[in-house]
């Protein structure tokens, strides 16, 4: 083997194809995705929180709560999915703050910032593997639900729209939970900081159960928070508009909601980035 | 613009420091408190000093990771903070807080380093096995970086920095916590790249490390540069030579010490059931103390001249022996003891 060739220095400074800095920025962040999606294969506990726990949460409504929940208008497991669809990106999101906050505290992002490789890319690679992922656990989901008597009433068209309002929510709220594993000091603690957000969002909702159960000072914050509002547009693109609960009003309230995290959520965890050393 | 650091004409350093300031913010730490360096290409600069000297934190300024508050520096030319894009193209870095992914195999990080260093597909592919292969890796290759051995760690984070054949190489603490054998193994990869040109600067608590590969080394303490030299010119600064002499017991040495008292103004220091002296005219001088301790019937069993070692001059630089700020920086304290060995041992 000729050593010399393999140690010897290379003193080329290359400069951005054609296609400007832009394309090596995309290629970064795809790598950097790559790099992610592969990860996620090699540790059992995020297998485990992607895939298994989603199903557990579609099994344990449909046969061991379900039966007490009454909603109308529909069945039950058909208003389960839109909630366990949303439920599951939430909880979701809590791993792109444990992935950066790994990278920060065992020394992965340090070797980053000494490589020529775009900035923007350690932020958009992660929240992109995300996305990848959360693209495969709804379909998931959907799968399961099937299994278990779960129809769409509408048609594919709306349905996969409604799958995409999901993702994109989810998009916009992965670079917030960026922002906190940025700053948490390592990856338990990011872990811990999620959850006193994540549980009143998700469970203070329309997800798993009718807010009108819920007592009125309760109704006034689940009937207007974002996750309420992803959950019932879901439900108008899956199930159709013939209920007093959801309209296509939910349904452009969500996506402004979406839109509005990805706007505001993006460029501060980018600031937090540069900011975190 | 013209250029401060490198005025035309001039024979350009790899690597140029000066007068770097850094404050942490944290508790208000001056880090680096006026660093000046100056490495010239192909050559290997050695930054000596103990923990939270400074050390890591110049060797951060230097790879782009930090932006220094005060002061300027340069990789060949290219400013470290206006061109830091160019500067990242021309460095490796490897050290203890620069790590790869765990849970990639070796050939899956250098693939990944290389397509982020933008280098054409193929010379990705191509050096990742190459390295791999000259690393001892090629059999590893395929496994998670979490199923390697320590020594394997450091060598595949060695390789991860040469990918893109970087001519400037920063290595930090490349052998701290390492068993000696794969110290040894560093050691002769850093010589091999020194030899095909490649400048290193490399940071380390080893004096023996120092003393092995540095062409010149930088003595750091309290984020200020406190000597600078060639190995030798350290030792000859000292100008003396120390004669160790090896009692039966450590109260025979304890004895020994009072009774020889200071010489040329230095105490004789003790190590167990050896006396330390450092003194002008080593000969004269043990020749006089083999007859003071033969009249006060201590047995001397063994007697050493020997050229001041680093560690020597470490000690009359800062008062304090090198491995004494050391503990706690490994996890394996067995680890620090056996690689301390050689450094202290006689030579």
């Amino acid at each position: 083997m000729n050593t010399t060739a393999t140690l010897t220095p290379d003193r080329t400074i290359r400069q951005p194809p054609t296609g400007g800095r832009l394309r090596w920025a995309v290629a970064d962040a795809l790598t950097v995705t790559w790099r992610n999606l592969i990860n996620y294969t090699r540790i059992p506990d995020a297998i485990f929180f992607s895939s298994i726990q989603p199903i557990m949460f579609v099994l344990l409504f449909r046969y061991v709560f379900g039966g007490a929940i009454h909603v109308p208008g529909t069945t039950y497991v058909n208003y389960l999915i839109a909630g366990v669809y949303v439920q599951t990106v939430m909880f979701g999101a809590v791993s792109t703050s444990v992935g950066l906050a790994e990278d920060l505290h065992k020394g992965l992002i340090e070797r980053f910032r000494a490589l020529p490789m775009a900035r923007s890319a350690v932020l958009a690679g992660r929240t992109t593997a995300d996305l990848v992922r959360n693209v495969g656990v709804l379909l998931l989901i959907t799968a399961v639900g099937y299994l278990v008597g779960f129809r769409v009433q509408t048609n594919a068209v709306e349905f996969v729209a409604g799958l995409l309002l999901v993702l994109l929510f989810a998009y916009g709220l992965s670079w917030g939970f960026a922002i906190i594993g940025l700053s948490a000091s390592n990856s338990e603690t990011a872990q811990l900081a999620a959850f006193p957000v994540l549980f009143p969002l998700t469970f203070a909702s329309s997800a798993f159960v009718p807010v009108t159960s819920m007592p009125g000072w309760l109704q006034a914050f689940a009937v207007h928070q974002p996750v309420s509002q992803l959950v019932d547009a879901m439900r108008q693109l899956m199930l159709g508009g013939h209920s007093a609960y959801w309209s296509s009003s939910n349904v452009w309230q969500a996506l402004a909601w979406a839109v509005g995290l990805l706007v505001v959520l993006a460029p501060l965890a980018v600031l937090r980035y540069r900011r975190a050393a | 613009m013209v250029y401060p650091l490198a005025p035309a004409g001039d024979v350009q350093p790899a690597v140029e420091a000066v007068d770097l300031v850094k404050v942490f913010a944290k508790g208000n730490v001056r880090a680096l408190d006026g660093v000046s360096l100056r490495v010239e290409a192909g050559t290997v600069l050695g930054l000596l000093g103990p923990n939270g000297a400074g050390k890591t934190t110049a060797v951060r300024i230097l790879s782009t990771i930090l932006t220094p508050d005060g002061g300027r520096a340069a990789v060949l030319g290219h400013d470290v903070v206006r061109e830091a894009d160019v500067v990242r193209q021309l460095i490796g870095l490897a050290g203890q807080y620069a790590t790869v992914d765990e849970n990639l195999t070796g050939r899956e990080n250098l693939r990944m380093v290389g397509r982020l260093s933008h280098l054409p597909k193929g010379q990705t592919l191509e050096q990742a096995d190459a390295l791999l292969e000259q690393f001892g890796l090629a059999e590893a290759a395929n496994r998670p970086l979490k199923t390697y051995s320590g020594g394997m760690r450091r060598r595949i984070d060695l390789a991860a920095a040469l990918v893109s054949r970087p001519p400037i190489l920063f290595l930090d603490e490349p052998t701290t916590g390492l068993d000696p054998q794969s110290r040894q193994d560093l050691w002769l990869v850093i010589e091999e790249l020194v030899r095909v040109g490649t400048t290193v600067l490399l940071t380390t608590q080893y004096l023996e490390e120092a003393d092995r590969l540095a062409h010149r080394v930088a003595v750091v303490d309290h984020g200020r540069v406190i000597a600078e030299g060639t190995p030798a010119e350290l030792k000859a600064d000292l100008g003396a030579t120390v004669i160790e002499i090896t009692l039966a017991d450590p109260p025979s040495a304890s004895a020994a010490a009072a009774l020889l008292g200071n010489r040329d103004g230095k105490a004789p220091t003790l190590d167990g059931a050896t006396v330390e002296l450092t003194v002008e005219d080593g000969p004269r001088v043990a020749a006089e103390v083999l007859r003071a301790l033969d009249q006060h019937q201590l047995t001397v069993v063994g007697l050493a001249l020997r050229e001041p070692s680093l560690d020597d001059v470490f000690l009359s630089l800062t008062g304090h022996r090198a491995e004494a700020e050391r503990t706690g920086s490994t996890d394996d304290p067995e680890a620090d003891r056996r690689a301390l060995a050689p450094a202290r041992g006689g030579r």
